[in-house]
C-alpha cells in the first residue's frame, strides 16, 4: 500500500493541491503559520497532529471555507481564496468531520447534493444521475439509497457522505477525521474506499487522521502538523519517529513496524510526568524493558546499556528512542563497550539496575552514582541484583540459564532501594535527592 | 418517482385542496349559496390582465407631490356564466376578496415560514422570527393611534415598518460580511421585544382608536378588497418563484454553512437573498392582514412530515397548504356567533400544536 512513497521531485507539472506559505489567524491567534504543502495527483497524504494543531483549518484553507490571512492555496491551478465557491467546489470535495444531519433526507438525496456545483439555477445537471449512481456503487451505499440518512449507523453515514464527495467528481478531496468515531472495520473500509479512489482516478487526497497507525498504513506521505507548523512531510517510515511524535504530540511514543501491514505503528506511552532527571538503566529482560518505559513515560532522560542485543529491553529502548549501548549476548563484554557507557553513567542522576547484569558492567555502573535495583514483578523473591545473587557468572551480558545460582565473583552494589518496575520512578527520584544531600 | 414529478403531483393535489376549501368557504355565511352557484360566480370573477399601460401617478406626502411610475392593467374576464345577481354580488364582492386575500396571505406566510425554518435549520422558526411582524405592528399601530395620514395608508406604513425592522435586525447581526444564524435569531428577539414596547406605548396613546389598533394586531381579513388582493398577490407570487429557484440551495444549506460552501453555495449571498425575499413576502402579508401567527410555523412543519425536507417539494406544497389553512381558519373565524379576528383562531389552533411538537419531537439546536 505504501508502494508509491514520495512523489517524484522532478515532476514538471504543478502539484494538484499547492499550499504556499499560508497563515490563518483567528483574532490574535495564528492557527496556521506559514504552512506550505504540495500534493500531487494520485497521492494520498495523511495529516496528523495533536488536537488544536490546525488540521481542520488547513483543510478549510484548501476547500475555501477559511480565507488565509497571507499565502495562497491553489487547487488544480485555481486560486481558492479569490474564486467563487462554485468553481472551487468543482475542484475539491470535502468530507466534513461532523456528518450528522438534522433533516430526513434519503441517502440518494444527500449523495445527489454532491452535484450542486454543476446545477444551473433553472436547469439541472445532465450528468447528475450517472454521477450519483457511480458514487453509490463505488461506496457500496446503493443498497440503502432510499433510507433516511438519519437511520444509518455511523459507518454507513460516513460512506454516504463519502459518496456525496465522490459524486462531486473533483480532482482533489479533503477529509476531516473520516474515521473518528467509527469502529475498526468501518475505519479500514472507509480508508480503503479513499485509497481506491486515489489509485483508480488519480485523485489528490489530504485527510486529517487521528489514528497514526491507519495514517501510516493507507497514506503515501504523512504531514505532521503541530502548533500551526508543519514539522515534517514524508513517507510514513521517515516521518513517524518517536522523537518527532514526541515533539508534535508532547507525549512519549513507541514506534515499531507492524508485523502484518509492514507500516509503522505508534504506541503512545500515556502521560508524561514531571521528572527531568537523567537516568541510566542497565539490566535485561522484561524488568529492564518496563523500567525504561516507565522512566520515559515519567519524562526522565534515559540512557541504557549495556543491554544484550536482541533482548526485549534493547528493543524497547530502541522503540522509545533511548540512547542504548548493546553487546552480543552470551559473550564477555569488551572494554570498548564498557567505556561507551561510562560517560552516560557519570552524567546520570541515578542508575537503575533491572534484571541480570554482567559483573563487568556492574562495576562500571556502581561507580559512585546512586543505584536503584529493580526486581521482577512476576517473581519478586528472585534475582535482586547487586545483593549478591546475580546469576551472571560467565561474564556475559546475560546468563543462559535462569536457574543459575549466586555468582560469587559479583561485586555487590551499594543499592539504595529495591523496587518493582511500576515504582521505579519514585525510587529514582528519592535516591537522586539523597545523593545530592550526601554530596553536600 | 423522481423529485420533479413528486413535486408536481403534490402541488396539483394541494392546489385542488385550496380550490375546494375556497369554494366551500364561499358557500358558507349568513346567506347560504349553493356550491354550483359559487363555482359559476367564482369563474365569472376570473380575469387575466390583457393590456398594460405605464402611467405616472403622483403621491402627495408632506406637502410635496412625488411622481410615481405605475402600471395600469386592463383585465379581460374569461367567463360570463349566468348567476343569480344577489348571490353573485355576495360571492364576488364580499366573500371572494376575503377568501382570495386569505389564501394569498396564508400562501405568503407559509412560504416565508418554510424558508425561515430551513434557514435557521430549525423547524420551530417562523416568518416573524427576525422582527418583520413587530415592525409591521409599529407601522400600523402608529398610523392608527397617532392618526397619521401616511401616503398609501395603513398597509404601506405596516409594509415599510416590517422591512425596516428586518433590515435593522440584519444590520445588527452582521459583522464583516458574515451573518451568523444564531446572532440573527437573538437580534430578532431583542428587536421584537423593543418594538413590542413601542407598540404598547402607542396603544396607551391611542385613545378612541384603541379598538381599531387592537383589531389590527390580532390579525384580520374582514373588509378585504380586490385592491388589497391586487397589491399582495403579485408580490407573493413573484417572491415565491424567486425562492423556488433557490430550493436546491436551501436543501444544501440544511447540511450546514461550511458544507454548503464546499458544495459550491455562496453562503452569505444566498442567506442575504433568502432573508430579503422572505422578509418582503412576510411584510406584504402582514401589511394587509395584521399579525397572523402560527400559519408560517405549523403549515411548513406539517408538510415536512408529509413530503419530507426537500424544498423543491416542500416549498410549493407548504405555500398552497398555507393558503388552504388560512381560508379554512378564516371561515371558522367568521362563521361563529360573533366574528373573531382570524389571528385568534390560528393561534388557538397553533399554540397547542406547537406544544405538541415541543414535547414529542426532537428540537434541533441552532
Amino acid at each position: 500500500m505504501n508502494g508509491r512513497s514520495e512523489s517524484p521531485l522532478d515532476s514538471t507539472a504543478d502539484p494538484l493541491i499547492a499550499v504556499e506559505d499560508v497563515t490563518v489567524a483567528y483574532g490574535d491567534l495564528d492557527v496556521l503559520e506559514g504552512v506550505s504543502l504540495s500534493i500531487e495527483r494520485g497521492e494520498f497524504v495523511g495529516l496528523v497532529g495533536p488536537n488544536g494543531a490546525g488540521k481542520t483549518t488547513l483543510l478549510s484553507a484548501i476547500n475555501g471555507v477559511a480565507n488565509p490571512d497571507s499565502g495562497t492555496v491553489r487547487v488544480d491551478g485555481l486560486p481558492v481564496a479569490e474564486s467563487p465557491a462554485r468553481a472551487v467546489s468543482r475542484r475539491v470535495a470535502t468530507v466534513p468531520q461532523d456528518t450528522t444531519l438534522a433533516f430526513d433526507f434519503s441517502v440518494e438525496d444527500v449523495v445527489a447534493m454532491g452535484r450542486t456545483p454543476y446545477h444551473d439555477r433553472l436547469s439541472a445537471d445532465p450528468d447528475a444521475d450517472g454521477a450519483v449512481e457511480r458514487a453509490l456503487e463505488r461506496t457500496e451505499t446503493a443498497e440503502f439509497r432510499d433510507r433516511s440518512i438519519r437511520s444509518l449507523s455511523g459507518g454507513e453515514r460516513q460512506r454516504a457522505v463519502l459518496a456525496r464527495a465522490f459524486a462531486q467528481e473533483t480532482p482533489a478531496l479533503v477529509l476531516d477525521e473520516p474515521t473518528a468515531s467509527l469502529d475498526i472495520n468501518h475505519q479500514v473500509r472507509t480508508l480503503d474506499l479513499v485509497r481506491d479512489r486515489v489509485d483508480t482516478e488519480g485523485t489528490a487526497v489530504l485527510a486529517a487522521i487521528h489514528d497514526l497507525d491507519l495514517a501510516a498504513r493507507f497514506c503515501d506521505r504523512i504531514a505532521v502538523l503541530s502548533d500551526g507548523d508543519l514539522l515534517a512531510v514524508g513517507s510514513p517510515d521517515a516521518v513517524l519517529t518517536g522523537d518527532r511524535l514526541e515533539t508534535a504530540f508532547d507525549t512519549a511514543t513507541a514506534v515499531r513496524s507492524d508485523p502484518i501491514t509492514g507500516a509503522p505503528t505508534v504506541t503512545p506511552l500515556s502521560d508524561r510526568g514531571e521528572t527531568d532527571l537523567r537516568v541510566h538503566v542497565t539490566g535485561s529482560g522484561r524488568t529492564a524493558a518496563r523500567s525504561i518505559a516507565t522512566l520515559r513515560r515519567a519524562g526522565a532522560t534515559v540512557t541504557a546499556g549495556v543491554l544484550p542485543a536482541g533482548d526485549v529491553a534493547a528493543a524497547t529502548a530502541a522503540d522509545l528512542g533511548v540512547e542504548t549501548v548493546t553487546a552480543p549476548p552470551f559473550e564477555p563484554v569488551d572494554d570498548r563497550t564498557l567505556a561507551a557507557i561510562e560517560a552516560d553513567v557519570a552524567a546520570a542522576d541515578a542508575v537503575v539496575v533491572a534484571g541480570r547484569v554482567a559483573p563487568a558492567v556492574r562495576e562500571v555502573v556502581g561507580d559512585g552514582r546512586p543505584v536503584v535495583a529493580v526486581r521482577s514483578e512476576r517473581d519478586p523473591e528472585r534475582a535482586v541484583p547487586g545483593v549478591g545473587d546475580i546469576p551472571a557468572d560467565d561474564g556475559s551480558a546475560v546468563g543462559r540459564d535462569r536457574g543459575q545460582s549466586v555468582a560469587e565473583t559479583a561485586t555487590p552494589l551499594a543499592v539504595r532501594e529495591t523496587v518493582t518496575p511500576p515504582t521505579v520512578v519514585d525510587a529514582v527520584v528519592e535516591a537522586a535527592e539523597q545523593a545530592v544531600v550526601a554530596d553536600d | 418517482m423522481n423529485t420533479g414529478s413528486r413535486a408536481l403531483v403534490w402541488s396539483v393535489g394541494m392546489a385542488a385542496l385550496l380550490c375546494v376549501v375556497a369554494l366551500v368557504s364561499a358557500a358558507i355565511g349568513p346567506v347560504r349559496v349553493p356550491l354550483p352557484t359559487v363555482a359559476r360566480a367564482a369563474l365569472n370573477a376570473v380575469a387575466v390582465p390583457t393590456g398594460a399601460a405605464f402611467v405616472v401617478d403622483s403621491l402627495s406626502a408632506f406637502g410635496a407631490s412625488i411622481p410615481v411610475p405605475a402600471v395600469d392593467l386592463s383585465y379581460t374576464y374569461l367567463f360570463s356564466l349566468s348567476v343569480d345577481s344577489t348571490h353573485e354580488t355576495i360571492v364576488r364582492r364580499i366573500r371572494l376578496p376575503r377568501i382570495v386575500l386569505g389564501a394569498t396571505v396564508g400562501f405568503a406566510l407559509a412560504t416565508a415560514g418554510t424558508v425561515m425554518q430551513g434557514f435557521f435549520r430549525n423547524s420551530m422558526a417562523d416568518p416573524s422570527i427576525i422582527g418583520v411582524s413587530s415592525g409591521a405592528a409599529v407601522g400600523a399601530v402608529a398610523t392608527i393611534a397617532l392618526s397619521i395620514s401616511a401616503p398609501g395608508g395603513l398597509q404601506t406604513a405596516a409594509f415599510v415598518g416590517a422591512l425596516l425592522a428586518a433590515f435593522a435586525v440584519y444590520l445588527i447581526a452582521t459583522e464583516g460580511g458574515q451573518t451568523p444564524v444564531a446572532t440573527l435569531l437573538l437580534a430578532g428577539v431583542a428587536i421584537q421585544t423593543f418594538l413590542g414596547a413601542v407598540v404598547s406605548y402607542l396603544l396607551l396613546q391611542a385613545g378612541e382608536s384603541l379598538d381599531q389598533a387592537l383589531y389590527w394586531l390580532m390579525g384580520r381579513l374582514h373588509n378585504a378588497t380586490w385592491g388589497e388582493v391586487a397589491a399582495t398577490l403579485p408580490v407573493a407570487v413573484v417572491c415565491f418563484l424567486a425562492l423556488l429557484a433557490y430550493a436546491r440551495d436551501m436543501n444544501v444549506l440544511l447540511l450546514g454553512e461550511d458544507d454548503a460552501h464546499t458544495l459550491g453555495i455562496e453562503v452569505e449571498r444566498t442567506k442575504r437573498l433568502l432573508l430579503a425575499v422572505s422578509s418582503v413576502v412576510t411584510a406584504a402579508a402582514v401589511a394587509v392582514a395584521g399579525v397572523i401567527g402560527f400559519v408560517g410555523l405549523i403549515v411548513p412543519h406539517m408538510m415536512r412530515l408529509l413530503v419530507g425536507p426537500d424544498h423543491r417539494i416542500l416549498l410549493p406544497t407548504s405555500a398552497l397548504a398555507g393558503g388552504a389553512f388560512l381560508v379554512a381558519t378564516d371561515t371558522l373565524a367568521r362563521s361563529g356567533p360573533a366574528e373573531l379576528p382570524v389571528g385568534i383562531v390560528t393561534a388557538a389552533l397553533g399554540a397547542p400544536f406547537f406544544l405538541y411538537l415541543l414535547r414529542t419531537r426532537e428540537v434541533h439546536s441552532l
